[in-house]
């Protein structure tokens, strides 16, 4: 157990591991003292000098970031001195910024706009030419880089250096000609880039994805889980409803991690065609699907992967074992939805709720066939129907072999390639219009609140199933 | 020609033998009782010798003026952090205006090997290094050869001593941004603490040091602590070079003891070139603030120019006569510092070529009284809230120069 220690900050006494900064210490407690290149998982190299605070009973004031809190510290960080020098480091990040707001995307998230309005407010006496850079330079498949706007902060190279250890940025020229730029030859791809874009706190670094879509006070914010992998990272969807009539109606602006410092480009980019390829109505009535289930609950074999959440899973199993009773399941993602995995935060398993299925038995009491056993027994006639639960049979095993199959059933937020072979249709909700709870690789379990209305006549997996079931 | 009297100038320490033809090599060098200073310190042991070092109030001569024998005592002990430690020679003399360790590098190489040696000694560092600035080639080359005959005469003992070039950056003068670029990374100061003693080369307890200091320590060894202690002010111990340069006669490196009057050092110089009258005198190298004309009484050691408002600097004496126009000062001055920037901090990086562009706009015929204002208001916010002292520098510099000379600033600065 560390020790703790106790100092003043602003007359309210904090409390602090000993050796913990007054910065670090005073965003534990909620207290915001302004700061640029400070980040909780990025050290403090100290070059923005915006955190200055006054020391009692030292003469020049300290950047709190580099300040370790010891019992009996005494500091403001809001007394005249300290806001004046605070306020004359942001006039100084601002002298050669372009104020571009109107048509940056930070605008709205961006540092300098929160220092300028909470402790800025001053009337600017610069009368010099701005300098320029370089702008809208492309970086890599996610970020562009305007130097005009940034701060030399610092947080990406370091990012680059510390986190992605890809080393693609670094910082070249000296004094004010420095400049954030490519290390030559190389592009800015790495599996965690799209972070840059979060970590920067100015408008330096953009997201291409989220560039000029949509102005961030237009976003609504629920709280999600990412469904891109069994890490199952929290992360925060923001949605944009409010203007349909822009950005071609795209609902899903960006996600954004949660919790953790981090999110992987996987993620944040998997979900960006969320509205895409969407089932739209029902095509039968369930009266109809249930018998047809009902004449072939022999032949039937049930496709469904990991992209369930716990109260899906619950009602599928009702359905299927002890209802329908079947014999044939296949809990195997497609061969596609295994992909690489780091130390980081990416796993093999490209789908966030295998463990739930795990847990009710299903891929281990309940054994699951392979794709190539499933193949075999549609080609021998031995499974003759197929109930597919938001997976793509027909890329895996080829649309011919599923021509075979008398009936196919399929239900899902996304047409797919067997969507479009199906007899029936039962459009589901996606994650982000639902509530639910995914359980991830180390069985924690994670609630997901609904952010969307659904499209159409999705509605959740689990109460289709519940429906089938009550008509049984 | 020379207005001031031997009597109230001692015998020269460092620049004694700077007549003796072939100096650079090492036999005349140890003719004239070169590498004695070595071997007594060798006998009399480390206590011994930190004590008389301590003694002799020797103080770094690179401009911070930091009390060598306390710099070396911070140094952890061999049982407290086991491991090598290293003495790095801050040979990246850049400060305009100065350009005494050159001369000394040049004229008599050894002995700052064999000060190196002392301090290596003093401190247990079996590796030593020689940072010396790009541009000095000509003392690379001359360094380089003296360490050879060094080495070859077996004087290094278990001691390594490299030579490392710079890149140019005049900010690697800083003792842990030259450390930085020994490690092969950009030149940015670090923040201490830890302090280099602590934790400077690879993280290991380093001793950084300037050419003038280490020359010295043979002849403190030699002579006494008490000795040199005498010679200078009861703070500042023996004597100290200055770079004299600007608007007198004779420039060049001149020596005198701690505490001379800056009238004597001008004197020396052959006073203001072509008889015009003094207007003002920087007197460490360009990043100390000004002394005018009426503060030529101002005792050079260093306490006396911080009485002052100023520092003593690195010795570089610039003389500016009545024909000087102090915004173009300031502007040249300025321009130095946003060149030199390191980037690493923002007020520094902005701040430095803030202050450019207004005074250059003064220059150009465009100031206004509230530029007056704000370079006043930015140089004061700058100061003390930057990372090194070269940020610290941007402001106090033009702010000395306008306060001391505010009708040069009001004839360029006005409604």
């Amino acid at each position: 157990m560390t020790k703790k220690v106790t100092f003043t900050l602003d007359g309210k006494a904090l409390e602090a591991r000993e050796g913990q900064t007054v910065l670090e210490a005073a965003t534990d407690a909620g207290i915001m003292i302004p700061h640029y290149c400070w980040h909780r998982s990025l050290g403090n190299p100290g070059n923005c000098r915006m955190c200055l605070v006054e020391v009692e009973g030292t003469p020049k004031p300290q950047v709190s970031c580099r300040l370790p809190a010891r019992e009996g510290l005494v500091v403001k960080s809001l007394s005249p001195a300290a806001k004046r020098a605070q306020t004359s480091a942001l006039e100084l990040h601002l002298v050669d910024h372009p104020l571009d707001c109107p048509v940056c995307d930070q605008s709205g998230e961006c540092g300098l706009q929160d220092y300028y309005m909470g402790i800025g407010r001053y009337v600017s006496v610069l009368r010099e030419d701005k300098a320029h850079a370089k702008k809208r330079q492309v970086l890599g498949p996610h970020i562009v880089l305007d130097q005009e706007r940034c701060i030399l902060c610092t947080r990406c190279t370091r990012f680059v250096a510390q986190i992605s250890k890809s080393h693609e940025l670094g910082i070249f020229g000296r004094g004010h000609n420095e400049a954030v730029d490519l290390v030559p030859g190389r592009t800015l791809d790495n599996p965690y880039s799209g972070n840059l874009a979060d970590i920067c706190p100015v408008g330096a670094l953009t997201d291409r994805d989220f560039r000029f879509q949509v102005r961030v006070w237009y976003l609504d914010e629920t709280e999600s889980i990412c469904p891109g992998c069994s890490r199952g990272c929290p992360i925060s969807a923001h949605t944009s409803t409010q203007r349909p009539w822009h950005n071609k109606g795209r609902r899903l602006a960006r996600l954004k991690p949660r919790v953790l410092d981090w999110l992987c480009d996987e993620g944040r980019y998997g979900f960006s065609d969320f509205d895409s390829d969407r089932l739209g109505r029902l095509t039968a009535p369930l009266s109809e699907v249930r018998s047809a289930l009902q004449t072939h609950r022999d032949d039937l074999a049930v496709v469904a992967s990991g992209s369930l959440s716990n109260e899906d899973w619950k009602a599928f199993k009702s359905l299927f074992v002890d209802k329908l009773k079947v014999k044939r399941f296949l809990f195997t993602p497609e061969p596609d939805q295994v992909g690489s995995e780091d130390e980081l935060l990416r796993r093999r398993e490209k789908v966030p709720n295998l463990e739930g299925g795990r847990a009710l038995g299903f891929g281990t009491e309940i054994k699951s066939l392979t794709w190539e056993s499933l193949g075999q027994d549609i080609a021998g006639g031995r499974v003759r129907s197929l109930y597919v639960v938001d997976r793509d049979p027909a890329k895996v095993l080829g649309e011919k072999l599923l021509h075979k199959l008398e009936l196919l059933i399929y239900q899902g937020p996304r047409m797919g390639k067997t969507g479009g072979l199906a007899r029936y249709r039962l459009p589901a909700t996606d994650w982000l219009e639902e509530n639910g709870h995914f359980t991830n690789f180390q069985g924690k379990i994670q609630e997901y609140r609904q952010a969307l209305k659904p499209l159409g006549d999705a509605r959740p997996d689990w109460k289709i199933f519940a429906d089938l079931e009550a008509g049984l | 020609m020379n207005p001031l009297s031997q009597k109230s100038r001692p015998d020269p320490i460092l620049t004694k033998d700077f007549d003796e033809p072939r100096l650079q090599e090492l036999e005349t060098y140890r003719r004239l009782g070169g590498y004695e200073g070595l071997k007594k310190a060798l006998a009399s042991g480390r206590e011994k010798l930190m004590a008389e070092i301590g003694k002799s109030n020797l103080r770094g001569l690179g401009g911070a003026g930091f009390a060598t024998a306390m710099k070396w005592s911070t140094v952890p002990s061999e049982e407290k952090n086991p491991g090598p430690r290293f003495v790095v020679v801050n040979c990246d003399e850049s400060e305009p205006g100065c350009f005494k360790d050159r001369v000394l590098v040049t004229k008599n190489p050894h002995q700052l090997i064999e000060g190196l040696l002392i301090a290596a000694y003093a401190i247990d560092a079996r590796h030593a290094f020689i940072f010396i600035r790009g541009e000095y080639e000509v003392q690379y080359k001359i360094l380089e050869k003296a360490l050879a005959e060094a080495k070859a005469a077996g004087l290094l003992g278990a001691c390594s001593i490299e030579l490392m070039r710079g890149a140019g950056a005049y900010i690697s003068g800083l003792d842990t941004a030259l450390l930085e670029t020994m490690e092969g990374k950009k030149a940015w100061p670090r923040q201490p603490p830890p302090f280099p003693t602590v934790a400077g080369l690879m993280g290991r307890p380093t001793v950084v040091n300037n050419v003038e200091t280490l020359s010295m320590l043979p002849h403190i060894v030699e002579n006494g602590g008490d000795w040199f202690a005498k010679l200078g002010t009861p703070k500042s111990g023996g004597t100290v070079l200055f770079s004299v340069s600007g608007h007198v006669e004779k420039p060049g490196v001149y020596e005198f003891p701690m505490g001379v009057p800056l009238r004597e050092i001008l004197a020396a110089a052959g006073g203001v070139k072509g008889g015009k009258k003094l207007k003002a005198v920087i007197p460490g190298g360009v990043s100390t603030p000004v002394l005018t004309a009426d503060e030529l009484d101002t005792v050079m050691d260093f306490e006396g120019p911080r009485a002052k408002g100023s520092f003593l600097g690195a010795g570089g004496v610039i003389v500016l006569d009545e024909t000087t126009d102090m915004v173009m000062v300031a502007h040249n001055i300025e321009r130095f510092l946003t060149h030199e920037s390191c980037g690493q901090c923002t007020p520094c990086r902005q701040g430095s070529f803030w202050h450019e562009r207004i005074l250059a706009r003064g220059l150009e015929g465009g100031g206004t009284a509230q530029d007056l204002a704000t370079l006043e208001r930015v140089g004061e916010n700058i100061t003390g809230k930057v990372i090194c002292a070269l940020g610290d520098t941007v402001g106090v510099v033009t702010r000395a120069l306008m306060k001391k000379f505010p009708e040069d600033f009001k004839a360029k600065f006005h409604d």
